[in-house]
C-alpha cells in the first residue's frame, strides 16, 4: 500500500472522468482518459471524436463526464474544437482548456486532414491521441498506427506495414509542444497534459493505450505492457518543444521485444511452437533503429 | 440603401449585418464571392468576428458546430460537391439542434463536372433536418438571410438558404442594403439554449440506444413542421419592418383565374411569370405557385391554394433518379388520394448543369399540359446527343 501512495505522489485525481462508465475491464483509453481529465481540471471543454472513449462514457442520459463534453462525428474532433476556440475568441470568453481527443482511428486515418487544418491554423487546442493501435471499437481492425507484425481483423496474417510517425508528423506542423506518454506513468502524463495546456495555440500529445480485447492480454497487464513498450524501445517517450527532441525518457535495462510481443494475443502467430518467425526479428530492428534515433 | 451589387457581395453585406460571431468556409464556385466578400468586412473591421480559413467544407461545417455549441452566432456557404463533403456534419447539425445559417449557392453534381446551376445540391440533403429556403432574385436572397438567423434562432434550427448560383450570385441587380440599425431592431442577440461552458458542464451530442433514438427524430420531424408558423411570423414582421415582402411559405402569382398552374422555386419563377405575362395577353390564364419553403414543405398551403386547380405542372431543376421529379411528387402527395384522380400534376426537369430554361421551353410545357398530363419529361434536351446503346 505504501508503495502505491508513493507512484500515486501528485497525481491529480479529481474524478471528473467518473467511474460506472462501459469500458472494458483494463482499458488502457479509460485510464489515459481520467488521467488527462483529471489533470485539465474543471476549466476545460472535451471535443471527443466517435470511437471506444465516446460509445463507453457519453450514453444517454449517464455520461461520465464532469466536464463540458462536445461529440459529433468521427473525423472532426479538431475542427469542432476549432470552432470552439474561435466561439471564445469571438465572444471574448476564457481563458478555457480545449482538448480534442481521439482514437489512432480518428488521429491517424480518418481525421487526419482535421487535424492538420487546426495545427496549421493555429487554434489553441490540444489535441490527446489514445492509441490503441487499432479500429477496437468495431472490433480490431487495422489502421495507420497498427504495428508491424499485429494481428488484427483485416490483417488476420500480420500487418506489413510500419505505424504511422504522429508525433513527427504533427510536429512538423511548427507546433510548440508534442509529447509521447503512456498509461503506466500517471505522472508524467499528468505533467504533459498541465505543461501542454499552459502553451498558447496547438499542441499533441500521444499516448499509448493498451486494449486488453484488441491486444489479447489481460487486463491487469495493461501497466505492465506499457512498460514493456518503452523498456524494448517500441514506444520511445520524449517531447518535442519548438521542433527540438527533448526530455528523451531513457531505458534502464534494455528488455528484448519478445518479452513485449509473447503477452499479447496479436502477435501469438509470430511464434509457432514457442519459436519466433523473422517478423519478431524485423520487430527488434524497428525498437533497435528507435533506440539509435532517441538514443533511448 | 438602393445597390447596383452582385447577389454574392450584397449576401456577405447582409450576413456580416446580421453579426455573426464565427465565419468558416471553403471556397467553391460559384460560392466564392460570398466568402471573400465576408472576409473583406472582416479584415477591414467592418464586422468582428472570427473568420476561420478551413482546409475542406467538412471542416467548415465542423467548425460552424462546434461554434455554435460554443455559444457564437455562426455562418458558413457552400455548393455543390461541398454540401455533399458537409452532409455526414449537416445532419448532425440539425440533430444537434444548432441554429446554423448556411447559404447554398445551388449548383449542379458530378459526374461529370459541372460548376453551373441547378438544385440538385440542397435537394440531397433535403431529409437532414434542416429549413431550406428558396430565394427569387437576390434581393430576396438578402432579406432570406436576415430572416434565416432570426428564424433559426428561435426553432433551434438550422437554416439553409438557396439560391441559384452563377443566376442570382453572379448577377448584378439593385438590393436594398438596409441600414445596419434596421437589422439590429430586427434580430436580436443570439440567445443559445445549451452551450459547451465549463460553468455549467453537460454533455452535447451523446450518443442514443434504441430506447431514446426514435424520439430525437419525432420531435426533430415535429420541430421542422411547427417552424411553418415562425417561417410565415417572421417573413410577415420581416414585411412591416423593412417595407417589401420577402420569404415566407408559397407565392403565387396570377392564381385566381389560371386554368394551368406551374409549381416552381428559385430564380426560374422570373422567366416564368414573364411567360405568364405574354400568355395573359394571348388570352391564356396560367398562374403560378412559388414554394419559397421547401423543407419544411408546405403541403396544406399548396393544397389550399390549389384545391381547385385540375391541371398543374411541376418544373424542377433536380432528379431523383431513377425516380422522376422530387419537387413534384411533393406536390402530387400535397393532395389528397380521393382527389388525385381526375387532377392532372404532370412533372418536368429542366435545367440541369446550367441548361438554360427560355419562355419558349416554358411555354412548349404550358402548352403541351394544357392538352394532356404528362407523367415525366427532360424540358430542353438535346436529342442528338443520345444515343439508345447508352442507356
Amino acid at each position: 500500500m505504501k508503495e502505491q501512495s508513493k507512484y500515486l505522489e501528485g497525481v491529480d485525481k479529481k474524478d471528473l472522468f467518473s467511474s460506472g462508465h462501459r469500458a472494458c475491464g483494463g482499458c488502457g483509453q479509460a485510464l489515459a482518459a481520467r488521467l488527462v481529465a483529471d489533470a485539465a481540471g474543471e476549466n476545460t471543454i472535451a471535443c471527443v471524436a466517435t470511437g471506444c472513449l465516446e460509445v463507453f462514457s457519453s450514453p444517454y442520459p449517464d455520461p461520465s463526464w464532469r466536464i463540458p463534453f462536445l461529440h459529433s462525428l468521427f473525423e472532426n474532433a479538431a475542427a469542432v474544437a476549432s470552432g470552439v476556440d474561435a466561439a471564445y475568441k469571438a465572444l471574448k470568453k476564457g481563458p478555457v482548456n480545449i482538448i480534442a481527443q481521439g482514437g489512432d482511428g480518428s488521429t491517424a486515418d480518418i481525421g487526419f486532414q482535421s487535424i492538420s487544418g487546426m495545427f496549421e491554423r493555429g487554434h489553441n487546442v490540444l489535441y490527446v491521441c489514445y492509441d490503441n493501435e487499432a479500429y477496437m471499437n468495431t472490433g480490431v481492425q487495422r489502421s495507420s498506427f497498427t504495428p508491424y507484425g499485429a494481428r488484427t481483423t483485416t490483417t488476420p496474417t500480420g500487418n506489413t506495414t510500419r505505424k504511422k510517425n504522429m508525433p513527427m508528423l504533427a510536429a512538423d506542423h511548427g507546433i510548440s509542444y508534442v509529447a509521447t506518454a503512456t498509461v503506466d506513468d500517471f505522472r508524467d502524463l499528468q505533467m504533459k497534459i498541465r505543461k501542454a495546456l499552459t502553451i498558447e495555440g496547438p499542441k499533441y500529445i500521444h499516448i499509448l493505450a493498451p486494449c486488453p480485447l484488441g491486444w489479447g492480454h489481460h487486463g491487469e497487464l495493461t501497466v505492465e505492457i506499457c512498460r514493456l513498450a518503452k523498456d524494448t524501445g517500441l514506444f520511445p517517450i520524449y517531447e518535442i518543444v519548438d521542433g527540438k527532441v527533448t526530455n528523451v525518457r531513457k531505458i534502464p535495462v534494455k528488455v528484448p521485444v519478445e518479452e513485449y510481443l509473447k503477452p499479447q494475443g496479436r502477435f501469438k502467430h509470430l511464434f509457432k511452437k514457442g519459436v519466433p518467425s523473422k517478423v519478431v526479428d524485423e520487430i527488434q530492428e524497428i525498437a533497435n533503429q528507435n533506440i539509435e534515433r532517441f538514443n533511448l | 440603401m438602393l445597390k447596383q451589387i452582385e447577389g454574392s457581395y450584397a449576401v456577405a453585406e447582409v450576413v456580416s449585418q446580421c453579426r455573426p460571431n464565427v465565419i468558416s468556409a471553403y471556397p467553391i464556385t460559384p460560392q466564392t464571392h460570398i466568402v471573400e466578400g465576408l472576409a473583406d468586412i472582416v479584415g477591414a473591421g467592418r464586422l468582428d468576428a472570427e473568420f476561420v480559413n478551413v482546409e475542406s467544407e467538412f471542416s467548415a461545417a465542423s467548425v460552424v458546430l462546434g461554434a455554435s455549441a460554443a455559444g457564437a452566432r455562426a455562418y458558413t456557404a457552400t455548393t455543390s460537391q461541398g454540401l455533399l463533403l458537409m452532409s455526414e456534419v449537416i445532419y448532425c447539425i440539425a440533430g444537434m439542434r444548432l441554429p446554423i445559417v448556411l447559404t447554398c449557392a445551388n449548383r449542379a453534381i458530378s459526374a461529370p463536372l459541372s460548376i453551373w446551376n441547378d438544385q440538385q445540391d440542397s435537394m440531397a440533403v433535403r431529409d437532414a433536418g434542416w429549413i431550406q429556403l428558396h430565394a427569387e432574385d437576390n434581393q430576396e436572397a438578402s432579406d432570406l438571410h436576415i430572416q434565416a438567423f432570426k428564424i433559426a434562432e428561435q426553432t433551434f434550427l438550422p437554416v439553409m438558404v438557396c439560391m441559384d448560383g452563377f443566376i442570382l450570385t453572379h448577377a448584378f441587380e439593385p438590393v436594398d442594403i438596409p441600414e445596419q440599425k434596421q437589422v439590429d431592431d430586427f434580430l436580436p442577440a443570439f440567445k443559445p439554449r445549451h452551450i459547451v461552458d465549463p460553468r455549467w458542464p453537460r454533455g452535447i451530442g451523446l450518443f442514443a440506444d434504441p430506447r431514446f433514438y426514435m424520439e430525437t427524430r419525432y420531435i426533430l420531424h415535429r420541430a421542422l413542421e411547427k417552424s411553418e408558423e415562425t417561417i410565415k411570423e417572421v417573413s410577415s414582421e420581416f414585411a412591416k419592418a423593412f417595407g417589401r415582402e420577402s420569404g415566407g411559405f408559397i407565392k403565387t402569382y396570377k392564381l385566381e383565374e389560371a386554368d394551368v398552374v406551374v409549381i416552381s422555386m428559385g430564380s426560374v419563377v422570373g422567366t416564368i411569370k414573364e411567360l405568364i405575362d405574354q400568355l395573359e395577353e394571348e388570352g391564356k390564364k396560367v398562374g403560378l405557385l412559388q414554394i419559397c419553403s421547401y423543407r419544411p414543405f408546405p403541403r396544406k398551403a399548396v393544397y389550399n391554394a390549389l384545391k381547385d386547380k385540375m391541371n398543374i405542372v411541376v418544373l424542377e431543376k433536380c432528379i431523383s433518379l431513377g425516380r422522376g421529379g422530387i419537387l413534384a411528387s411533393d406536390v402530387r402527395w400535397s393532395f389528397p388520394r380521393a382527389e388525385k384522380k381526375d387532377r392532372n400534376i404532370s412533372s418536368f426537369v429542366a435545367g440541369l448543369g446550367g441548361r438554360n430554361i427560355s419562355t419558349d421551353d416554358l411555354r412548349y410545357m404550358v402548352e403541351k399540359v394544357a392538352k394532356e398530363p404528362v407523367e415525366f419529361e427532360f424540358l430542353g434536351l438535346r436529342e442528338e446527343l443520345i444515343a439508345e446503346k447508352d442507356m
